[in-house]
């Protein structure tokens, strides 16, 4: 009981890296009061092009790169949309995610064809910093992603949004953009940075899963993930630590579902159950925490200067 | 400060000239293929030979301009489903996961009504359809208006969840006992929607179709609710304040919306695969999002966007045949087109002055 549990703990922080980057990423934007629903696009093409990126030139490192400078793109161009241009925010976001999806499909198609067997490369190692204790082993057994992002990346952006000026900014131009503008904030310039953060932060999360997890690129690597993250986001009330919380429920239901299938239970139920439990489990998750959402005041509405 | 210099700025202006409303979509046209032509060269194959096939070769047969209708059918649905949510200010981007609902629907009933002469297959299969969109959108929808919870999260999760609903059945109880591939078995001859021209795929789901999309003009335009749901997708508050039930008239346009995209679930299962399959839908319920947008929430617009859609989807398949160029391009057309007419469509609202 003791090895499954500390194995599930163990897996579920693997399952939740991607998810809290890509949550702490829409965290940003949505505080600066960009929606972002071009998460699940981001996601997806950082997974592709960090996994192009990485088998073509043999580099992980530089495919991780690729990747997060991938969505920093893809943020600024939400930026435009937005931001300079004042465009609905749903729609952009839906556009962005069907573009990065079709361009991720067509260069995938054009350089590795149609195989029926994804084509795999080396991925990240796993750290192993207790190898002579087997259930403390089994916990830290981690790609370096997961410790970067649950030991730096999660205090970080907590630190920056709440005790920086720069965060200060973040939230204030979400909050009320007219009296950020009036005390000299530059509203445009933070939400364009605010989405560039978030953008490289989500291409990371599709990264992870390409370089680390999978070794690999599949049509399905991100199923959804994307949609949870923005779940999460509202579940954590906008706040980076609350979000890893979120993160970890999802992940810690995803996990559990994996193990169980793996037990081989003979049950009367599908096992499409499982899959579709930490779906479920994140909208009850919702139900429950967002009836106290407390929304950035200015979600949704593109800042004008009269 | 340099005072006495002219300088050119954009100044909004409330009335653009009526020559420019017709122009954006050409110039979107234009812009998105110039956009793209990158894409097409890495392709190796020549932009211009590409934009041919792409845009003018599906119209020049009979047989592939009436497989734009075919290819219009659900988006024309998919677009009306969105319009109608929209309209009214709620967000339903669950078309997807609703086109399936009303397909589960179809396939079940087109099998089990075997039996039963077509006349009555046919409206039940419909029917059935509409109540099952309608019934997987009334998660969200009642979330939304009972609980203020996020629709917009709410459909996206839902759609997940449909999807393992989908291959929960074809992999379990509806796995085809002949073939052993995961889809349903095929549905009666008396649920399958006729064809409308012989030796094409057009069916009665494009008049169908036809029928929602002046539903919709309908509704939105000649009736005391149409109008109901206009005022509180402009702005619930006002709309309280104008005395309308804000809760009923958003919990009944987010269920006829659903109801919609299950009817394009119904006609793609009872019109063109005659079982239920996983890749049923390739992102129908998402395009139909950008053909409302791109329709600017009418009727009109979002019939004339799906056929356009409808010629580009036709279109990247012929490409793909003949030029080796990834079927994806339309997918990315689509995509570029939408955010290059969002830019112009705001554009449009401005004037260039001298200052």
């Amino acid at each position: 009981m003791e090895i499954f549990l500390v194995n599930l703990i163990g897996a579920t922080l693997r399952v939740s890296t991607p998810i809290l980057l890509a949550a702490i990423g829409e965290t940003y934007a949505e505080r600066a009061g960009v929606l972002n629903l071009g998460i699940e696009g981001t996601m997806f093409f950082g997974a592709f092009i960090g996994f192009f990126a990485a088998d073509k030139s043999g580099s992980l490192w530089l495919g991780f790169l690729v990747a997060v400078l991938s969505g920093v793109v893809f943020g600024l161009l939400m930026a435009l949309l937005t931001v300079t241009l004042g465009v609905n925010q749903h729609v952009s976001g839906l556009g962005i995610t069907m573009l990065c999806t079709g361009l991720s499909l067509f260069a995938f198609r054009l350089n590795y064809g149609g195989r029926s067997i994804p084509p795999s490369i080396e991925s990240f190692p796993q750290l192993a910093p207790f190898k002579n204790i087997p259930w403390l082993n089994t916990l830290t057994e981690q790609y370096l992603f997961t410790y970067i992002t649950f030991l730096v990346i999660v205090p970080l952006a907590w630190w920056l949004l709440y005790r920086t000026s720069f965060g200060l900014k973040i939230r204030s131009v979400g909050e009320n953009p007219e009296a950020a503008d009036a005390a000299g904030v530059n509203v445009f310039a933070v939400r364009y940075a605010a989405l560039a953060i978030g953008g490289g932060l989500m291409a990371a999360g599709g990264a992870f899963l390409s370089l680390a997890q999978l070794g690999a690129f599949t049509h399905g690597i991100i199923a959804g993930r994307g949609w949870v993250a923005i779940a999460i986001v509202i579940f954590g009330n906008w706040n980076p630590v609350r979000a890893m919380w979120g993160a970890l429920i999802f992940g810690g239901t995803s996990a559990l579902q994996l193990r169980l299938q793996t037990m081989g239970l003979q049950l009367p139920i599908p096992y499409e159950t499982f899959l579709a439990l930490p779906y479920i489990v994140t909208i009850i998750a919702l139900v429950l925490a967002g009836r106290n959402a407390s929304y950035p005041a200015a979600l949704l509405k593109p800042y004008r200067r009269e | 400060m340099e005072t006495s210099r002219p300088r050119l700025r954009f100044v909004k202006t409330d009335n653009p000239p009526v020559w420019v409303r017709p122009l954006i979509p050409v110039l979107a046209l234009v812009v998105t293929f110039i956009l793209t032509s990158g894409l097409i060269i890495w392709a190796s194959a020549s932009p211009f030979e590409t934009y041919y096939h792409f845009l003018i070769s599906p119209l020049t047969t009979r047989v592939s301009a009436l497989e734009i209708l075919v290819k219009a059918t659900p988006l024309m649905l998919t677009g009306a489903a969105v319009t109608f949510a929209f309209a009214a200010g709620y967000y339903n981007i669950g078309a997807e996961g609703q086109l399936f609902a009303g397909a589960i629907a179809a396939a079940g009933l087109g099998v089990a009504m075997k039996e039963i002469p077509a006349v009555i297959t046919i409206p039940s299969i419909v029917i059935a359809g509409f109540a099952a969109g309608m019934a997987w959108a009334a998660i969200p929808a009642l979330l939304k208006v009972k609980l203020q919870v996020d629709e917009v999260v709410t459909t996206l999760l839902l759609n997940s969840v449909m999807g393992f609903i989908v291959s929960a059945l074809l992999n379990g109880p509806w796995r085809d006992p002949n073939s052993g591939w995961p889809q349903s078995p095929e549905i009666g001859a008396s649920a399958i929607f006729f064809k409308l021209i012989p030796r094409s795929r057009l069916n009665l789901g494009f008049v169908i179709g036809l029928l929602v999309i002046l539903v919709l003009w309908f509704v939105l335009t000649r009736t005391s609710f149409g109008l109901k749901m206009r005022a509180v997708g402009l702005g619930k508050p006002a709309a309280r304040f104008a005395g309308i039930h804000v809760g009923r008239t958003t919990l009944i346009a987010a269920l006829v919306s659903g109801g919609i995209a299950g009817i394009a679930g119904v006609a793609e299962v009872a019109g063109i695969q005659y079982h239920l399959i996983g890749d049923l839908s390739a992102g129908y319920g998402y395009t139909g999002i950008i053909i409302a947008t791109l329709g600017s929430l009418n009727a009109v617009g979002v019939f004339i966007a799906s056929l356009f859609f409808g010629l580009v989807d036709a279109g990247a398949q012929t490409v793909s045949r003949v030029l080796g160029v990834p079927v994806y391009l339309g997918e990315i057309t689509q995509a570029t087109m939408l955010l290059v007419a969002l830019g112009f469509f705001l554009l449009q609202r401005y004037r260039l002055r001298r200052m």
